[in-house]
């Protein structure tokens, strides 16, 4: 609402403005227009994502310090990379980073596909509890990451407190989040209680999308409740299921801000995803050109999954 | 399905496994909503009981939280706080139960109006391009357009810190760091490519008669645009809209690397509101539900549209 208004008054203005920007607006070919009301939106892009982008690159071929910045840089060539990709550290954190997105993503999607055929059978009250459900997903992961900490601390927590009620184990005794052991679990299992309902949405979408008949005609072939969801449901469903994986894996191997409030990468660098081996890196000990090669990378990295999610986006829109 | 004598075919589940199905998903809402009422319980506990052993379900409600999140305070000694005329206020008084009195007003109210500012700026800049850019795409034969739509796009997936180490060195040499003039920059650039896909969605569905019967009737193209599009737009508009206020809301890696103070949003002070001794769990709790609350009735006025947001506007139910 407030947009339309704004628009209203975009070619009002002052009287005198009023008739020359009309005239010069009303004059305008479909092509004009088309480009002045897309040129904003690809020049904001460019200076706030590509310029910076291309930036990037280039401090990525320096030792350029951006706490030093009286210090002159100088031009090291793929040094950075290479020290990057030989760098056990990293390689140690992509470790992590795929054991977290791995595992989070697979609970998710049997979680997620398990809601959504359950929630498909309409039983009265769905769309309620559906709703119920979906809300983890909207909030802050930030947020999430913090108030997680509060449900693992040990003795006082909930979440201690639950395990210790239905196992007997002693509350005190377990840190989901100070163990070695149960760390890299307290990441995944916090993912998987906020990005579950994501999963689930998407799959709803896939089975709503899959018409009535074609069950009809499974039924009189005879085919088997177990062979209708291999041969008809998780085929159709599939296209679904790759965009919410694809985007899941997107967003998890890119993790950040939960992560970071959760265990902070602790204990030691156990937990820690390649973005907070990147913050440490560049704002922490400010190896900026070193950090920028590591940016580089990610970003191929994300920018190859990203073209793949918009075919599978593309598909899904055609059906 | 269209009878009774349809209650046995395939499509239609069965009264039992309906009821099954009606049992295990309630049991998995209950469960997933066990967190946040968790949260919305501690805001309300003093804070002894936040953190009493086995944890309480029920216990004396208690403001403290609240008070301890919009107040600073200090500690005195008894014979000061016997000194000071009578409490005059709820927060006044549990505050001198704890011997503290209170200091004067926390960062709290700065935070939240931060908020505010840079999610509703931000919002409002993303979706005023987002429609032109969407109207643009929707209408127009722009040449390269999946190309175009493909940069939107991809800029939405660039991860967060590797964009920020050189936005930081650019808003040093700007001098905005820490402006909200700068964050709300950054964050409408984010929320445009979002804005863009989903609007082009909506749009995309409004038939394109009506304008060309504006344009008979002699309307400019800008005076259908205005006259006849936005108002049909106006649910996609709203919906695109409290996405982005959502995002704005709640980012956090930006916000905790750019800005420190005058700028700085609830996310990254949320995790900081401490008390005496290490952290004040009724406090971060009251933090928490304030800043939730919100996102909670968005999230329920969305529903319908929730699928569609979550898909850059590629499925529509």
């Amino acid at each position: 609402m407030k947009d339309r208004t704004n628009v209203n008054a975009l070619p009002t203005g002052t009287a005198s403005v009023r008739v020359g920007l009309i005239g010069r607006l009303a004059g305008m070919s479909d092509r004009a227009i088309a480009w002045l009301f897309i040129t904003p939106t690809i020049v904001l892009l460019l200076a706030i994502n590509i310029f910076p982008l291309i930036w990037t690159i280039s401090m990525s071929f320096s030792n350029y310090k951006a706490n030093m910045g009286w210090v002159a840089d100088k031009n090291v060539g793929i040094e950075n990379y290479l020290e990057i990709l030989t760098d056990p550290d990293i390689w140690a954190a992509m470790q992590t980073t795929a054991h977290f997105v791995f595992w989070s993503i697979l609970l998710e999607v049997l979680l997620g596909f398990g809601l959504a055929l359950l929630i498909n059978r309409k039983f009265r009250g769905h769309s309620f509890w559906t709703t119920v459900i979906l809300l983890p997903m909207m909030l802050s992961p930030a947020v999430v990451g913090n108030f997680w900490t509060f449900l693992f601390q040990p003795q006082i927590g909930l979440f201690n407190y639950v395990v210790s009620f239905f196992t007997g184990v002693d509350p005190s005794s377990f840190q989901m989040i100070g163990d070695v052991a149960l760390a890299p679990w307290a990441i995944v299992l916090v993912d998987t209680w906020m990005w579950t309902p994501y999963v689930m949405l998407i799959c709803l979408a896939g089975l709503r999308s899959i018409p009535d008949y074609i069950y009809e005609a499974a039924e009189v072939d005879r085919a088997s409740a177990w062979r209708q969801f291999w041969s008809v449901t998780l085929p159709m469903v599939m296209p679904f299921l790759m965009l919410a994986i694809l985007f899941r894996a997107i967003e998890n191997f890119k993790m950040f801000d939960m992560v970071n409030l959760l265990t902070n990468g602790g204990p030691g660098s156990l937990t820690e995803t390649v973005s907070i081996t990147l913050k440490r890196a560049a704002f922490e000990k400010w190896h900026t050109g070193w950090s920028s090669a590591l940016a580089i990378i990610l970003f191929v990295a994300v920018f190859g999954a990203a073209n793949i999610y918009v075919k599978v986006l593309n598909k899904v829109k055609q059906r | 399905m269209s009878g009774k004598n349809t209650a046995h075919s395939v499509v239609e589940a069965s009264e039992r496994s309906k009821t099954l199905s009606a049992i295990l998903v309630g049991f998995y809402a209950l469960v997933t909503i066990i967190p946040l009422m968790w949260i919305f319980l501690t805001s309300l506990k003093s804070p002894a009981d936040s953190v009493a052993y086995p944890p309480k379900v029920i216990s004396q409600p208690s403001l403290t939280g609240y008070c301890n999140l919009f107040t600073f305070q200090s500690r005195q000694t008894p014979e000061y706080l016997a000194s000071l005329p009578a409490p005059t206020g709820y927060c006044e008084r549990v505050t001198r139960e704890r011997g503290m009195v209170i200091a004067g007003p926390s960062k709290t109210p700065g935070r939240l109006l931060n908020s505010v500012i840079i999610g509703f700026g931000s919002t409002f800049l993303a979706v005023f391009l987002g429609t032109l850019a969407a109207y643009g795409f929707s209408r127009f034969k722009v040449p390269l357009k999946d190309d175009l739509m493909f940069f939107i796009l991809s800029t939405r997936f660039m991860p967060p810190i590797a964009v920020a180490i050189p936005i930081y060195l650019m808003y040093r040499q700007l001098g905005m760091t820490d402006t909200h003039l700068g964050m709300i920059l950054l964050y409408t650039a984010v929320n445009v490519s979002f804005a863009v896909w989903l609007l082009t969605g909506f749009i995309d569905e409004i038939p394109r008669e009506y304008e060309e019967a504006a344009l008979v009737d002699g309307y400019t193209r800008l005076q259908a645009f205005v006259k006849t599009v936005l108002p049909q737009a106006a649910t996609g508009i709203a919906a695109t809209a409290v996405f982005c206020l959502i995002y704005a809301w709640n980012e956090y890696a930006f916000a905790v690397l750019l800005t420190s103070g005058v700028a700085q949003t609830m996310p990254p002070f949320i995790p900081f509101i401490i008390g005496e001794g290490g952290q004040d769990w009724p406090a971060v709790a009251a933090g928490t539900t304030l800043f939730v609350v919100p996102i909670l009735c968005f999230t329920i006025a969305l529903r319908k549209h929730l699928l569609r947001g979550i898909t850059f506007g590629a499925v529509r139910k």
